[in-house]
């Protein structure tokens, strides 16, 4: 068995643990390589079904290539999509025109998140984020409990070991499952290239750029890069020393952002 | 120090700088995570931030803005810092919770498990240690063994990791002494030898300024060992269980169309189109029909298998049996063991202690059960490795203790370490995890669920029928303790019941009055009728005056005639303070010669010579009067005879 058949087993097995355990799970999906892994994971693990909703937070700055990948997939796999737009906030004017990208993820992501939790009563969330991604990640559980107020209680989070992981919730509460964790960016790239794993063509070089993270339009930037196909891009990775985020304007914006954004609720 | 270093001798090629193949890399060695553990300020941020930056595996940019930032804020430079990413570490200087961060070095791909050194944390420690392949144990060499040195080398036994490095850091605090470093080895390897762990190596380092790390330093010419990252790459992942039988956890049942599907893990052995496989506990047997698996490309054969070790796997079987959630799938000629009660090594993470008696939630694999702790063999200090002396009614937080657990029903599993992954469970304390163990062995006469002899209701409740004999004053606090008892118990999962005057007086003895025989015969009937229920498994708490000997030896008598466990409880409150509380103002209508022959008024009280317990109520809190009555009630109604003396598994 070689490492990426141990990463797939063990995301299998946390797929199946939350699908037991919780009464209303649902999958996050942003139409990343990440997410696309998630769900390609979870047709594995129900033999083709994917037994719980999709919700895509639309936060309306997607990329047009992105909203017809959106389309095709939910045709190919078949899914129950939910697609979920903070409303209020975009009435409110809040937009990257008007204010600053922290506000913004904030009010299009994570209260967005808060609202199609509350609507659809979700108790878990499955998440598609990796330890590798940025430093606060790196020290999330599998399964990660968070309040009603949607906060994460990282200074004493639950044990968790032996494949055995907090599954239960309190009123309001839900838990984040998150079955990449272990995964690098390079698992993820070997496995898509492995699966032959379908991806939005943004992620590919045109004209010397390529899209190394996706979010929203106006904060995501293009890497410099010739890296066509998967290969050319596991080979990329291999020596590039800048962090994947490093392209997304929120994470940066100020000292410790991202700390401050998953407090309150973001992935 | 001011500024970064690469390791010494500076012109020296660094292993991991020349371009990296990761797949060549992972092809040829495997994975390897390892966590890193060791006392507080030992070193370990350090030591990680040093494997980073000298593998290169520091993003760009990183080290020198946070130097920057050192330099700005008139702070040493520490390797550290590459780690600690949440605000609190950096104001209080040590990690907060488990870390995992990957990097790679020429050889092979890594994950470090950072785990906290913090007495407080050692939860995470855990959460990381047990997901590991191998260990690194850091040792200050300047300070040599420390508390958590010791518990973590404790805990890495029995979390059952076997390759262990001991790096002993800071060696450019000792002048790079092999005196110092030769010491440390004997005594924390006598240390470790006592845990039947024998580390593999014992490095000498410096992780703050970079020696014995990638390569053995010239500055410890007398050590002929490999260095750090040298030692690492001769350690394999967590090699598979070799000639292992199957063990299928089954995790879920998936009818999502016209197929019926076993989903679960295959933990040991592997399995194949064709196999027989019998579901534990149970008795339930067929053949694999089909693997099930996605996408199914057009024309392709269907797989047969073998699917292997760690491999998530979902099947069907050629009949239709009622397979569920928990079961273990087995080969029928080396099936897994079927047990009710066992003796296990636990750790125990909760702030509420685990208490003999309770009823706490076990999982094993995906098997949940509600278990008994019916003894605790003994407590064991991870510092000391000393045993506990006397008799041990709980388990504190990060204590280790020898317990024996009695589950509701038969599970399944595989005792002593046979397949580690089968005979580890966790313990529940509410909605967390609040302890882990390993199952050691099998009690006796327990052997499989499967037998013909007739289940007793000891074995069926968890516990035994009891009965305890509460005599006093009318006023002296009986019927508050027994209610007080009762619930305790219920709460714990203990079946009991209290019987008092009341109950009595209203309902079976309803016929009889105060005279001298009445009152016999009500006692005699209130003896029946405790002995009956005691004997169908319910713990009695019989609140009655009783006010004469001959009466409540009568009962004593009784029980030992049943074999039934009994305990006399003297409720003992001095006359004057159960006139003075008068609950139900009976002293009063006594004296005022309303009530013939009260006890204490104008009939007497013979108080117990020689009660098992005596509760001084109008002295003693309520609760402590409860704690005493509720050890008591335990200690009777516990299913098996409790043997200190006997031998369990070595801890």
């Amino acid at each position: 068995m070689d490492h990426l058949d141990e990463l797939e087993s063990q995301s299998i097995y946390l797929l199946r643990e939350a699908f037991h355990a919780f009464k209303r799970p649902a999958m996050l999906w942003s139409m990343g390589k990440d997410s696309n892994v998630l769900v390609w994971l979870a047709k594995k693990a129900f033999c083709g079904h994917v037994p719980f909703p999709i919700v895509h937070i639309d936060t309306t700055y997607e990329f047009p290539e992105m909203l017809e990948f959106r389309a095709w997939a939910k045709e190919h796999y078949g899914f129950n999509l939910v697609v979920w737009i903070n409303q209020e906030a975009r009435a409110r004017g809040i937009g990257y025109e008007t204010t600053d990208p922290v506000t913004v993820t904030h009010e299009l992501k994570t209260v967005a998140l808060q609202q199609v939790l509350a609507e659809h009563k979700y108790d878990a969330l499955i998440t598609g984020i990796r330890r590798d991604e940025d430093a606060t990640r790196a020290k999330e559980r599998s399964f990660s409990p968070r309040t009603a107020d949607f906060e994460w209680d990282y200074k004493d989070q639950p044990p968790e070991f032996w494949n055995h992981f907090t599954t239960e919730v309190g009123p309001g509460e839900h838990v984040r499952v998150q079955p990449l964790l272990d995964w690098t960016e390079i698992d993820i790239w070997r496995y898509l290239d492995r699966e032959k794993v379908p991806l939005p063509g943004m992620y590919f070089s045109r004209q010397g750029k390529r899209y190394r993270s996706l979010g929203c339009w106006p904060i995501s930037k293009p890497v410099e890069s010739n890296a066509a196909t998967i290969p050319d891009i596991i080979e990329e990775l291999k020596v590039t020393r800048t962090s994947e985020r490093a392209g997304r304007a929120q994470d940066h914006h100020e000292r410790n952002a991202m700390q401050k954004l998953r407090a309150k609720g973001f992935m | 120090m001011s500024t970064l270093s690469r390791p010494v001798p500076a012109s020296a090629p660094v292993k991991a700088a020349a371009p990296v193949s990761a797949d060549a890399a992972s092809a040829a060695l495997g994975h390897l995570s390892f966590v890193v553990v060791g006392h507080v300020d030992h070193g370990k941020s350090t030591l990680i931030g040093r494997l980073l930056f000298d593998t290169h595996s520091v993003e760009e940019g990183k080290a020198e803005r946070i130097q920057a930032a050192c330099k700005a804020e008139g702070m040493e430079f520490e390797y550290a810092f590459l780690m600690d990413a949440l605000l609190e570490e950096q104001a209080q200087n040590i990690t907060m919770d488990t870390t995992r961060v990957p990097f790679r070095t020429a050889r092979r791909t890594y994950t470090i498990i950072d785990a906290p050194g913090h007495k407080e944390f050692l939860k995470n420690m855990i959460t990381g240690a047990a997901s590991a392949d191998a260990a690194v144990l850091l040792v200050d060499a300047q300070e040599g063994l420390r508390e958590q040195t010791r518990r973590h080398g404790f805990l890495l036994s029995l979390l059952g990791l076997k390759q262990i490095v001991v790096a002993v850091n800071k060696m450019d605090l000792v002048n790079y002494d092999q005196a110092i470093f030769d010491r440390i080895r004997a005594e924390l390897g006598e240390f470790l030898g006592r845990l039947g762990v024998t580390p593999t190596f014992f490095v000498p380092i410096s992780a703050k300024l970079g020696h014995g790390i990638v390569q053995r330093s010239d500055l410890m010419p007398w050590y002929q060992g490999p260095a750090l990252l040298e030692a690492l790459e001769q350690f394999r992942a967590t090699p598979p269980l070799v000639g292992a039988p199957l063990r299928l956890t089954v995790q879920d049942i998936y009818r999502f169309d016209a197929r019926r599907i076993v989903a679960g893990l295959v933990e040991a052995g592997s399995v194949s189109v064709g196999d027989l496989i019998q579901f534990y506990p149970g008795d339930r047997k067929s053949h694999v029909k089909s693997i099930e698996t996605w996408p199914v490309p057009a024309g392709a054969e269907p797989p047969q298998g073998p699917v292997g070790t760690g491999r998530s796997v979902a099947i069907t079987l050629t009949d239709e049996l009622f397979v569920e959630r928990g079961q273990i799938g087995a080969p029928p000629s080396d099936a897994p063991t079927q047990a009710r009660t066992f003796t296990a090594r636990v750790f125990w993470l909760h702030a509420e202690p685990l208490k003999i008696g309770e009823l706490v939630p076990l999982r094993l694999g995906a098997q949940e059960a509600e278990a008994r702790v019916v003894g605790i063999q003994r407590t064991l200090d991870a510092v000391s490795l000393e045993s506990s002396h006397g008799p041990v009614v709980e388990v504190k937080r990060h204590e280790v203790a020898e317990i024996r657990l009695h589950v509701r029903r038969a599970i399944a599993f595989d005792a002593g370490g046979r397949i580690p992954a089968l005979g580890r469970f966790v313990l529940m304390r509410g909605r967390r995890i609040a302890g882990g163990g390993v199952v050691d062995s099998v009690l006796r006469d327990e052997s499989t669920a499967t037998t013909d002899r007739p289940i007793s209701r000891a074995a069926l409740l968890g516990h035994r029928g009891a009965v305890i004999w509460m005599t006093g004053f009318s006023g002296s606090g009986k019927s508050t303790l027994a209610q007080g008892l009762e619930k305790r118990l219920l709460q714990s999962g203990i079946l009991a019941a209290v019987l008092d005057g009341d109950l009595l007086r209203t309902g079976l003895s309803k016929n009889l009055g105060f005279s001298e025989d009445d009152r016999r015969e009500n006692l005699r009937r209130a003896v029946e009728l405790s002995f009956h229920l005691a004997d169908a498994g319910v713990v009695v708490i019989a609140a009655l005056i009783s006010p004469f000997r001959a009466d409540r030896a009568m009962a004593a008598e009784r029980a030992r005639e049943r074999g039934t466990p009994f305990a006399e409880v003297f409720v003992n409150a001095p006359l004057a303070e159960c006139e003075r509380r008068d609950p139900k103002q009976l002293y009063r209508r006594a004296r005022a010669g309303q009530i013939p022959s009260f006890t204490g008024i104008d009939s007497p009280y013979e108080p117990p010579l020689a009660p098992d317990l005596e509760l001084r109520t109008d002295r003693d809190p309520v609760e402590q009067s409860l704690d005493s009555l509720n050890a008591l009630a335990i200690k009777l109604s516990r299913p098996l005879e409790q043997d200190d003396a006997a031998s369990g598994a070595n801890i």
